[in-house]
């Protein structure tokens, strides 16, 4: 009887109650019932009653890890390969699963949220979520405290970052990219290009302009264009609600084409899309793609949003020592630059920035990689709401997402 | 009510075995284990989830057991039109899908009966898709119906569609999307049922000086009768519940989300459980009305 059991936590509920039910035939309905009412308990139950604790680390007896991760948000060659976690793989000795499975926090955080709940394995050692959802995450206890002692390359992090309101001292997260959200145009379709938001309304843009699904980055932007400072506390529901008939309006009216994630991109390639709110990375990966400097970023004149993206290790991982070893080498200043110089978003890395105007000078002044302070300036965080305020702002965006 | 429309109305038949057999149970025990385990529990759940109340002061997705009926009032004032507008696409769907697969599955199971290498041709080209997944083939659609295609362009040279039109995000390509994807399941059923018409009856009704169009309508469409209602119910019944075609990384848009998007909107975005699961349980007592109608006047629950 020592077979392991399966990982979901209903289907092991239910594998333990037919053994000890010493299944039978007639055993078997019964079993069936009360393996009902269980699950029917268990839907019952509050989340989040008993909070998870971490799992027992085996990091020495297994050298892998299980890493997800967003999309183009890693360096790769031609070979779809990742040249700087191969290097990784060979020092460390630790085989690493890169997986691209995050597309969105909200629909990531609902394909493992049973398993974070009861502190099993969700699938990943180590994941990079935008900080929201990383506070979420640290509010409900779903991750596991960071040993510092492992990686000492803690401490070339940019201290700006090092004391965000939901974990002080980052003690259980570590930041992974920072990026903005702001204004990008297809050059070859709309060579007029974009200053402030009110230029994506324009009668040419009908039906053509995208913007992002991210709550924070499309509200963030619209408030940010009727003079509110998302990152202060002195704004609320009535504000909202304005940029909110903003979206509504121009949704209705046809002007916004679609509210996505990253597949904003195959729309800007394919024609679909020719302006609208996105990530400053992804334009970069765009130009790529196409071989020229087809696309175009600005930050709207009224500001753009500045968010970042953090690592976190989940309570039923096994391999936390794994995944602080590959953060420790993600924070050596050399690797962050190369990563930096391929994902063209902001490395959060101090020393990542020299070391880049020497290897890639080319890309020492680029405002989007190693922004200056002015340019920071211009770029606003979206402040940490409360569980209502969350729950009241999200409820009104789906409504706009799903129309009527 | 729409429960008996699926049983049997017929006699039950004299030679039944009278001997009470335990083997029956044991040959029965599977299934209903399997139908306990995975129909009827989470049907439970659902039904418990649905009627959960947010904890007071509680945070994102925190719900407790409840009698909260309001729940459906709520969705239903929140989402009729996502409701509504799934059965107006499903409907026309499977209409477009009837129409393309009847021709198909006629001539397959009865023009081409001469031919076996054809027919089994044609059989494998209506199931080949299944080969490739689901999602693929309806991104596909998407790369093909996108605005700088020369279908689109053409399509604007032909003043079709207007100079600032699409076809992605509109109502056409999201049914479109859905006739695409449920054909194989509209056309199999037929076919199986066609194939084994007997044309003799059609040579009778030429006989008895039928027109061709007579003997169609009078002859081969009654008969086939069965395959048609089941082809019908397997394209309605997921077309409605679809969440794939109509969602905005797909073929649809803001304006074409059925309650398929809303359900899984709550469920995965705003981790309202309740909502999606009160919308879950209202899908389906209305899919079960609308079919159990459908199977009533189609008058042919003897033959499913």
């Amino acid at each position: 009887m020592s077979r392991q059991l399966p990982q979901d936590p209903i289907i092991r509920d239910l594998v333990l109650q037919a053994r000890r039910m010493q299944l039978s035939r007639r055993h078997l309905l019964q079993g069936g019932a009360i393996g009902a009412g269980a699950l029917a308990l268990a839907a019952c139950a509050p989340a989040g009653s008993t909070a998870p604790t971490p799992a027992e680390d085996n990091s020495a007896n297994d050298p892998s890890l299980v890493w997800g991760n967003w999309p183009a948000y890693l360096d790769e060659d031609d070979a779809g390969g990742y040249p700087t976690l191969q290097r990784f793989e060979e020092q460390s000795g630790i085989a690493v699963e890169y997986r691209v499975d995050v597309d969105d926090n909200n629909t990531f955080y609902g394909t493992i949220k049973d398993q974070l709940a009861l502190g099993q394995y969700p699938g990943y050692d180590t994941f990079c979520l935008t900080e929201w959802m990383v506070a979420r995450l640290i509010r409900f206890g779903y991750v596991q405290e960071l040993d510092e002692a492992n990686i000492p390359n803690k401490a070339n992090l940019a201290p700006a970052l090092l004391n965000p309101d939901f974990d002080p001292g980052r003690k259980l997260s570590l930041p992974w990219q920072n990026g903005f959200a702001g204004l990008a145009w297809d050059t070859e379709a709309f060579p007029k290009g974009l200053e402030s938001v009110e230029d994506l309304w324009q009668a040419d843009l009908k039906g053509k302009v995208t913007v992002l699904s991210e709550l924070r980055d499309t509200m963030g932007i619209l408030l940010l264009a009727q003079g509110v400072d998302i990152s202060s506390e002195d704004w609320g529901m009535d504000e909202y609600s304005e940029a909110i008939a903003t979206l509504e309006e121009h949704v209705t009216s046809g002007q916004i084409f679609g509210i996505k994630g990253n597949e904003y991109m195959q729309d800007f390639i394919a024609g679909d899309a020719v302006a609208g709110i996105c990530w400053s990375g992804d334009i970069t990966v765009l130009n790529a793609e196409v071989g020229y400097e087809r696309f175009k970023f600005a930050l709207p004149d009224s500001g753009g949003t500045l968010w970042g993206d953090t690592f976190v290790v989940p309570m039923g991982s096994t391999r936390k020592t794994n995944a602080e070893t590959l953060m420790n080498y993600y924070y050596e200043p050399e690797v962050a630059a190369e990563v930096a110089a391929w994902v063209n978003y902001i490395t959060p890395v101090v020393g990542a920035a020299e070391v880049a105007a020497e290897v890639y000078p080319e890309l020492a002044d680029n405002q989007l990689i190693f922004p200056n302070e002015e340019t920071l300036s211009n770029a606003h965080i979206f402040r940490t709401l409360s569980s209502a305020d969350d729950q009241a702002f999200n409820a009104e965006f789906q409504r706009v997402e799903l129309g009527a | 009510m729409a429960f008996a429309a699926f049983g049997s109305s017929a006699a039950p038949v004299e030679q039944a075995p009278r001997k009470k057999s335990w083997i029956a149970w044991v040959l029965l025990a599977p299934g209903l284990a399997y139908l306990a385990l995975f129909f009827l529990t989470p049907f439970v759940s659902l039904i418990l989830t649905s009627l959960q109340a947010p904890v007071e002061f509680g945070d994102v997705g925190q719900y407790q057991t409840a009698f909260k009926i309001e729940n459906y009032a709520t969705v239903i004032e929140q989402y009729w039109p996502h409701f509504l507008r799934a059965f107006g696409y499903a409907l026309v769907a499977t209409f477009f899908a009837l129409v393309i697969s009847y021709p198909l599955a006629y001539f397959i199971g009865v023009t081409a009966r001469k031919w076996p290498l054809l027919q089994a041709l044609m059989l494998t080209l209506v199931i080949a898709p299944f080969f490739i997944s689901f999602l693929l083939r309806t991104l596909a659609w998407k790369q093909l119906m996108s605005d700088d295609t020369p279908l689109v362009h053409a399509l604007k040279a032909l003043s079709i569609l207007p100079p600032d039109g699409h076809l992605t995000g509109t109502a056409f390509s999201v049914i479109f999307g859905l006739t695409y994807n449920f054909i194989p399941f509209m056309t199999l059923p037929i076919y199986t049922n066609l194939e084994r018409l007997d044309t003799r009856y059609l040579e009778a009704g030429a006989d008895l000086y039928a027109k061709p169009s007579t003997t169609f309508w009078k002859v081969t469409v009654p008969l086939s009768m069965p395959g048609i209602v089941s082809g019908t119910l397997l394209t309605f019944i997921p077309a409605s519940g679809d969440f794939i075609n109509a969602s905005s990384t797909f073929l649809g848009s803001a304006q074409t989300q059925m309650v398929g998007n809303a359900i899984e909107a709550n469920f995965l975005n705003l981790l309202n459980y309740p909502a999606a699961s009160a919308m879950s349980v209202i899908l389906m007592a209305l899919i079960l009305v609308i079919v159990g109608i459908y199977v009533k006047r189609s008058g042919t629950e003897d033959l499913l």
